[in-house]
C-alpha cells in the first residue's frame, strides 16, 4: 500500500496462510502498524493520535448516553439531569463527552496548522488534505447539532441562529431552512433530526479518517524538513524511517497521556468553564438570552460572519454588481464558508517550491501572525457586535483571506528558501547525533 | 545512555511489565464506567422499596399496588375468610400441587401452610388477617382476579388456574403458588415492599 | 520558538470561555464569598446544607420550584431515611396520575416545581448563572474563583440596596448583583426570619450565603465524587505519563545518538 519500500507481512503457518489467501486482514494491519514513518518527526506530529483518540471517546460515550437520553422537547432537558443525577456515573459520562468535543477541536486545530506550517499540504498529499477539511466541516456540523440536543437555552438559539444562515442564501433560502428545521422555527422535529444526525455522522466522520490514513500512507508522512523519504531502496529507505509501531505509536501516546491530564483536570475540576451558563436553563422559544455566543471553536469563523456588515465596501460592491442579489446577511455567510474554503484551496494557492515553513525565512512571519489573526478572531467572535470590536474583526477577518489568496502566491515567488537538508537521516543526526545502534531496530 | 543498555536488560523489562500494567489498569478503570452506566439507575434503586398505607383497606378487600413494574396483592381478610383460608389448610396440606411456601421472608424450603404464607399481624388484629402476594400468575404471567375462582380466592382467567385463599394453586396450569415479597410493617398501618 | 508560543497561546485561547463574555453589562456586583466545597479539596458542609434546605422550605419554596431534584438524595445532607420521608410528607404534596390527585410527597417524587408567579426553577440555578467573567471575556477570572454561581445568589439576595421604582405597573428593586440593577423578585430575606435548631446566625449576609451552598448541592449534587475522581484520575494519569515518558526515551535511545536537542 505504501510508496516507501518496507517488509511486508509473509504468513508462515498453515492457518495464517489459510487466512491470508481468503481475507488478507492481518497483512493489511501489518502493513498500516509498522509503516515506515519519517523518524524526524517531532511533537508537532502527536496530533493525529489524539484525533484518533477523541473520535473513539465520543463515539464510545455518545453511544452510552444515548441509552438514557431522550430526544423530545419535552423531555431532553430532563433526561439530560437525569443523566447527571441517577445514571450510575453519568454526570462523568455527560462531562467527558461535552468536554470531549472541546479537546477534538483544540486537537484539530493544532493538527491543522500543523499542516499550514509544514507544507503538508503540498503535492503530493492534496487529498490527505482535502479529505481533512471535509473531516473538519463534518466535526463542525456534529458539533453543532450535539449541541442541541441537552435543549437548553443556547442549544435552542444557537440553532435558531446557525440554521438562519441557511436562509440567507438568495431564492431559496427560507425553502432550505424549513426544509432543514422541519417547520417555520427550531422544534421537536428539528431536534429529533438533529439526534439522528448527530448519531450518523461520527461514523461517516471515521469512515472519512479511513480514507485520510489510506491517503497519507500512500504519499509517506510529511516531516519537519518537508524533505521526502529516500525510495530508491528499502536500505536507504530505512536510514530515514522508523516503524510505527512501537517507536511512533509509545511516543504518541506518552504525549497522550499527558494531555489527557490536563483533559482529566478539566473534567474533574471544572467541567463547566468551556460551556454556557444559559444552557442550564431549558429551552424557552419566548425569550432570548442576553448574549447568544456559540461554543469557543466556533468563535473564528463566527466572527469572519458577522464581520462583514453592510457598511463595508466590498459587500456593497457585491450587492451592486449582484444587482442585490447577494446581501450583507448572505455575503457574511459566504465569507464564513470561504474562510474554510481558502484554507481547503492552500495546496494550490502556494507557489512555493519549499515545502517546510521551517526553511522559508518571510513565511514564517506572515504564518506567525495567521496564528495570532486566528486567536484574534476567536475573541472578538465573542465580543459583541459593536466598535471597536466590527472594526477589528473586518480587517482580522481580511488577514485570513489575504493571506490565503494574497500571500500565498506571493511569497513562493519572491522568496528567497533557506537550504534544506539533503535527507532526513542528515537532519536527525543533526539533531540527536549519530546513533550507536544506527537503523537496526530494538530487538 | 545506550552503551549501559546491557546491565539494565532486567530493569529495561521490568518497566515495560509496569507501563503494560499501568495501560491495562487505565482500560479498565475507563471500561467498568461504560458497563455500570447499564446498571438500574438511582431513581429505579429507589423504587425498588415503596411504603404503602393500608389504613383505608377494609377487611375483606383487597388493594393492588405496583411494585418493581408488577401488581402486588395486599388483602385484608375478614374472620371468616381466616377461618375459611384454615380450614382449607386442613384439607389441602400434604397434597398441593406445590408444596412450598414460596415467601420470601422465610427459609426457601418452609412448608406452604396457610400461616406461612401471611403475614404477622400488627397489634390488635387476629393472626392470618393480612396476606400480601405478587399478583402475577405463576403460569404465563397474567394478572389474577380477586374474590374469583373455585376456591374463593385468585382465578386467573387466561387459562383457568385457580388459587385459594391463602394464594396457593389448588387447580389448572400454573405451577407455583402466588409469591409473597419481601414485606414487612413499619408502622400499625404502613406496609414497606422490598 | 514557535513550538512555545504557540502552545502557551493555545492553552490560553483553549481555555477561554466564550461564556465568560456573556451576562454581565451594567455595574454587577458579585462578592467571592469563600464557600466549603470550592477549591480542589473542598467539601459540602453537610450543616451549612441543612440550614439552606429550611431556609429554602420555608422562604424559597413558596415561589420557586426545585422540579429536577429528587426528595430521596436529601439523605446526601446528612438525613436519615425516616426524616427524608418524614420532611417529603411534611412540606410537599404532588400531583399523582395513578390517583388523579394530590397527595403527600414521598422520597421518590422530586420537589415540586413551582410555576405559579413565574419564578424560575432552582434546580439548576447555580449553574445557569457565572458569578465572574473578564478580564476583556477571557474568562480568566473563572479560573482562579471559579464559575460563582453560588456567588452570583449570594450576592444577589444580599445585594438589596432598599431602593424602589414603578415601572409599567410593576415594582422593582434595586440589587447590586443583579444585571441592569433592577430586580422585580422582592428582597426575599430579613434577618432572623429563619430559625435554626443549631443556633447559627440567621443575619441576610448568612442566611445568603446558606442557601446558596444548598442551591449549589441542589444543581450538582455529584461534585464531590467528581472532585473524587478527578483527583484519582489526574494522579494516575502522571504517573502513566512518567512510565510511558520512561519507556520512549528507552525505545529510542539506540536510534538516537549522545548529541542532546537543545529544546
Amino acid at each position: 500500500m505504501s510508496g516507501i519500500p518496507h517488509d511486508h507481512y509473509e504468513p508462515k503457518s498453515n492457518g495464517e496462510k489459510w487466512l491470508n489467501s481468503r481475507l488478507p486482514i492481518v497483512g493489511l494491519l501489518y502493513d498500516t502498524l509498522m509503516i515506515p514513518t519519517p523518524k524526524n518527526l517531532n511533537w508537532w506530529w502527536i496530533w493525529g493520535i489524539v484525533l484518533a483518540f477523541c473520535l473513539a471517546l465520543q463515539i464510545v460515550t455518545g453511544i452510552v448516553l444515548v441509552m438514557h437520553y431522550t430526544p423530545h422537547v419535552d423531555l431532553a432537558f430532563a433526561s439530560i439531569e437525569h443523566i447527571m443525577r441517577n445514571v450510575n456515573g453519568g454526570y462523568m459520562l455527560r462531562y467527558i463527552h461535552m468536554n470531549g468535543a472541546s479537546l477534538f477541536f483544540v486537537a484539530v486545530y493544532i493538527h491543522i496548522f500543523r499542516g499550514l506550517f509544514y507544507g503538508s499540504y503540498k503535492a503530493p498529499r492534496e487529498i490527505t488534505w482535502i479529505i481533512g477539511m471535509l473531516i473538519y466541516l463534518m466535526m463542525m456540523g456534529t458539533a453543532f447539532m450535539g449541541y442541541v440536543l441537552p435543549w437548553g437555552q443556547m442549544s435552542f438559539w444557537g440553532a435558531t441562529v446557525i440554521t438562519g444562515l441557511f436562509g440567507a442564501i438568495p431564492f431559496v433560502g427560507e425553502a432550505i431552512q424549513t426544509w432543514l428545521l422541519g417547520g417555520p422555527a427550531v422544534d421537536n422535529a428539528t431536534l429529533n433530526r438533529f439526534f439522528s444526525l448527530h448519531y450518523l455522522l461520527p461514523f461517516v466522520i471515521a469512515a472519512l479518517v479511513i480514507v485520510h490514513i489510506w491517503a497519507f500512507h500512500t504519499t509517506g508522512n510529511n516531516n519537519p524538513t518537508g524533505v521526502e523519504v529516500r525510495r530508491g531502496s528499502k536500505a536507504e529507505a530505512e536510514k530515514d524511517t522508523l516503524p510505527f509501531w512501537p517507536y511512533f505509536v509509545i511516543k504518541d501516546l506518552f504525549a497522550l497521556a499527558v494531555i489527557l491530564v490536563v483533559f482529566w483536570a478539566i473534567v474533574g475540576y471544572m467541567p463547566n468553564y468551556l460551556g454556557h451558563p444559559d444552557n442550564y436553563i431549558e429551552a424557552n422559544p419566548l425569550v432570548t438570552p442576553a448574549h447568544i455566543v456559540p461554543e469557543w471553536y466556533f468563535l473564528p469563523f463566527y466572527a469572519i460572519l458577522r464581520a462583514f456588515t453592510g457598511e463595508v465596501w466590498v459587500v456593497q460592491f457585491a450587492s451592486f454588481i449582484t444587482g442585490g442579489i447577494v446581501d450583507a446577511k448572505f455575503f457574511g455567510v459566504i465569507a464564513m464558508f470561504g474562510a474554510i474554503l481558502a484554507m481547503a484551496l492552500a495546496p494550490w494557492l502556494d507557489t512555493s517550491s519549499v515545502r517546510s515553513g521551517k526553511y522559508r525565512p518571510m513565511f514564517k512571519w506572515w504564518f506567525y501572525l495567521l496564528i495570532i489573526d486566528f486567536f484574534a478572531l476567536m475573541w472578538l467572535g465573542a465580543m459583541p457586535a459593536e466598535e471597536p470590536y466590527a472594526t477589528f474583526s473586518l480587517i482580522a477577518s481580511a488577514y485570513w483571506f489575504a493571506y490565503f489568496f494574497v500571500i500565498l502566491p506571493i511569497l513562493g515567488v519572491i522568496e528567497k528558501p533557506l537550504a534544506q537538508p539533503e535527507t532526513i537521516e542528515e537532519d536527525f543526526n543533526a539533531h540527536y547525533g549519530k546513533a550507536d545502534a544506527d537503523a537496526t531496530p530494538a530487538e | 545512555m545506550s552503551h549501559a543498555e546491557d546491565h539494565e536488560g532486567t530493569r529495561r523489562d521490568f518497566l515495560y511489565y509496569v507501563a503494560g500494567g499501568a495501560g491495562v489498569v487505565a482500560t479498565g478503570a475507563a471500561v467498568w464506567p461504560l458497563i455500570n452506566q447499564m446498571n438500574p439507575s438511582a431513581d429505579v434503586q429507589a423504587l425498588s422499596s415503596i411504603r404503602t398505607d393500608v389504613s383505608g383497606v377494609e377487611p375483606g378487600t383487597q388493594l393492588t399496588v405496583k411494585w418493581l413494574g408488577k401488581p402486588v396483592f395486599i388483602r385484608h381478610r375478614t374472620g371468616a375468610e381466616i377461618a375459611d383460608a384454615q380450614q382449607q389448610d386442613e384439607e389441602a396440606v400434604g397434597n398441593l400441587p406445590d408444596p412450598l411456601a414460596r415467601n420470601f421472608n422465610l427459609n426457601p424450603d418452609a412448608p406452604a401452610t396457610d400461616a406461612n404464607r401471611v403475614m404477622p399481624s400488627p397489634e390488635g388484629e387476629a393472626a392470618g388477617a393480612w396476606i400480601v402476594q405478587m399478583g402475577v400468575c405463576t403460569h404465563l404471567g397474567c394478572v389474577p382476579l380477586g374474590d374469583a375462582g373455585d376456591f374463593g380466592g385468585w382465578f386467573c382467567p387466561c387459562h383457568g388456574s385457580h388459587y385459594d385463599l391463602a394464594g396457593r394453586i389448588r387447580k389448572g396450569p400454573a405451577p407455583e403458588n402466588l409469591p409473597v415479597p419481601p414485606v414487612e410493617w413499619v408502622d400499625a398501618t404502613t406496609i414497606k415492599l422490598g | 520558538m514557535f513550538k512555545k508560543l504557540a502552545i502557551g497561546a493555545a492553552f490560553a485561547l483553549a481555555l477561554t470561555p466564550a461564556a465568560s463574555i456573556a451576562a454581565g453589562g451594567g455595574e454587577q456586583h458579585i462578592e467571592d464569598f469563600a464557600f466549603s466545597f470550592e477549591g480542589p479539596f473542598g467539601t459540602w458542609d453537610q450543616h451549612q446544607l441543612q440550614r439552606g434546605l429550611q431556609i429554602y422550605t420555608e422562604v424559597c419554596a413558596a415561589c420557586h420550584g426545585l422540579q429536577y431534584v429528587p426528595l430521596r438524595d436529601l439523605t446526601a445532607l446528612g438525613y436519615s431515611e425516616e426524616e427524608v420521608i418524614a420532611y417529603a410528607a411534611e412540606n410537599f404534596e404532588v400531583f399523582d396520575p395513578e390517583l388523579d390527585d394530590f397527595r403527600p410527597a414521598i422520597p421518590t417524587d422530586h420537589f415540586p416545581a413551582n410555576t405559579g408567579v413565574g419564578a424560575p426553577d432552582l434546580s439548576l440555578m447555580a449553574k445557569a448563572r457565572a458569578g465572574f467573567h473578564g478580564p476583556y471575556g477571557l474568562g480568566i477570572n473563572q479560573l482562579v474563583k471559579g464559575m460563582g454561581g453560588a456567588e452570583y445568589i449570594a450576592s444577589l439576595l444580599d445585594g438589596y440596596t432598599g431602593e424602589e421604582k414603578e415601572e409599567a405597573g410593576s415594582v422593582l428593586y434595586e440589587n447590586k448583583a443583579f444585571p441592569g440593577g433592577w430586580i422585580s423578585m422582592a428582597p426575599p430575606l430579613s434577618d432572623e426570619q429563619v430559625d435554626f435548631a443549631d443556633g447559627h446566625s440567621n443575619s441576610v449576609e448568612h442566611m445568603s450565603e446558606d442557601v446558596s451552598a444548598f442551591l449549589m448541592w441542589a444543581a450538582e449534587p455529584k461534585m464531590m465524587e467528581r472532585k473524587n475522581a478527578g483527583f484519582v484520575g489526574v494522579i494516575f494519569l502522571t504517573v502513566l505519563s512518567v512510565l510511558l515518558y520512561l519507556v520512549n526515551k528507552r525505545l529510542w535511545a539506540p536510534h538516537k545518538g549522545k548529541l542532546r536537542k537543545e529544546d
